[in-house]
């Protein structure tokens, strides 16, 4: 069970959550298409990136690879705040 | 002006239809297609995939951003999805305007942009059975 204070009328949480995608053959490393990760409020995208280094098949991601935060390509120092999509892209190849 | 994922094959002819009209005294169409090699090997098909939402956010974006730069109204890309074979389109980029050189130009901008931005993936089918994710996409500007 999770830890929360009460305080002025808000029930703030210890962690939240945010959806991680991953496609193609940054899908196939991690061996799923999409991660709910809970993390601490105030994390950033290098954050949920250290997250996901570290899971079985992390290794085979680059080290900084491409994020997408709500589909807008995002920096590394992009500050979550719970609910988002974040999106890890591998290098693009359409047409 | 429209853009659109399709799961079935691009109907070309349609798309030309679709943005021509007696205005306009020229059409640029720009086709991509999968190729029977790739550096050096024997490919059967290209299966396409994406982040949907975000792709069509990108391809809007592009559109809106190649209608502004060349001041193209009449403007329509279709890009499939899914397991296409040997010389099956695989992106349609169709511009009509009153004079060539803004669809010409137009054209060029979106399907460069196109490859640049937005996210879709191939995995490309060798005849000797493999496959393997093409990364041929570079990253785009300003990003971290």
């Amino acid at each position: 069970m999770g830890v929360h204070a009460r305080r002025a009328g808000y029930i703030l949480s210890e962690t939240m959550t945010v959806t991680v995608l991953l496609f193609a053959s940054y899908a196939d490393a991690l061996g799923k298409s999409a991660i709910e990760l809970d993390v601490a409020p105030g994390s950033t995208v290098r954050d949920i990136l250290g997250t996901l280094l570290s899971m079985p098949g992390g290794d085979r991601l680059p080290p900084r690879p491409l994020v997408a935060v709500n589909q807008e390509y995002a920096s590394a120092n992009t500050t979550l705040h719970g609910g988002e999509e974040v999106a890890v892209i591998p290098p693009v190849a359409g047409g | 002006m429209r853009v659109a994922l399709v799961d079935g094959p691009i109907d070309v002819s349609a798309l030309i239809s679709e943005v021509s009209d007696d205005s306009c005294g020229a059409a640029t169409v720009f086709l991509g297609c999968v190729r029977d090699v790739n550096e050096g090997r024997a490919v059967t098909g290209i299966e396409y995939s994406a982040y949907r939402s975000m792709a069509e956010r990108e391809m809007t974006a592009i559109a809106r951003e190649a209608a502004e730069r060349f001041g193209v109204a009449h403007l329509v890309v279709e890009h499939r999805l899914g397991t296409l074979g040997l010389g099956d389109v695989s992106v349609a980029i169709v511009v009509a305007h009153p004079h060539r050189a803004p669809a010409l130009d137009a054209m060029r901008f979106a399907i460069e942009q196109l490859k640049r931005r937005v996210p879709i993936w191939k995995l490309e089918l060798y005849v000797d059975g493999t496959r393997e994710w093409i990364g041929a996409g570079s990253i785009p500007d300003g990003v971290r």
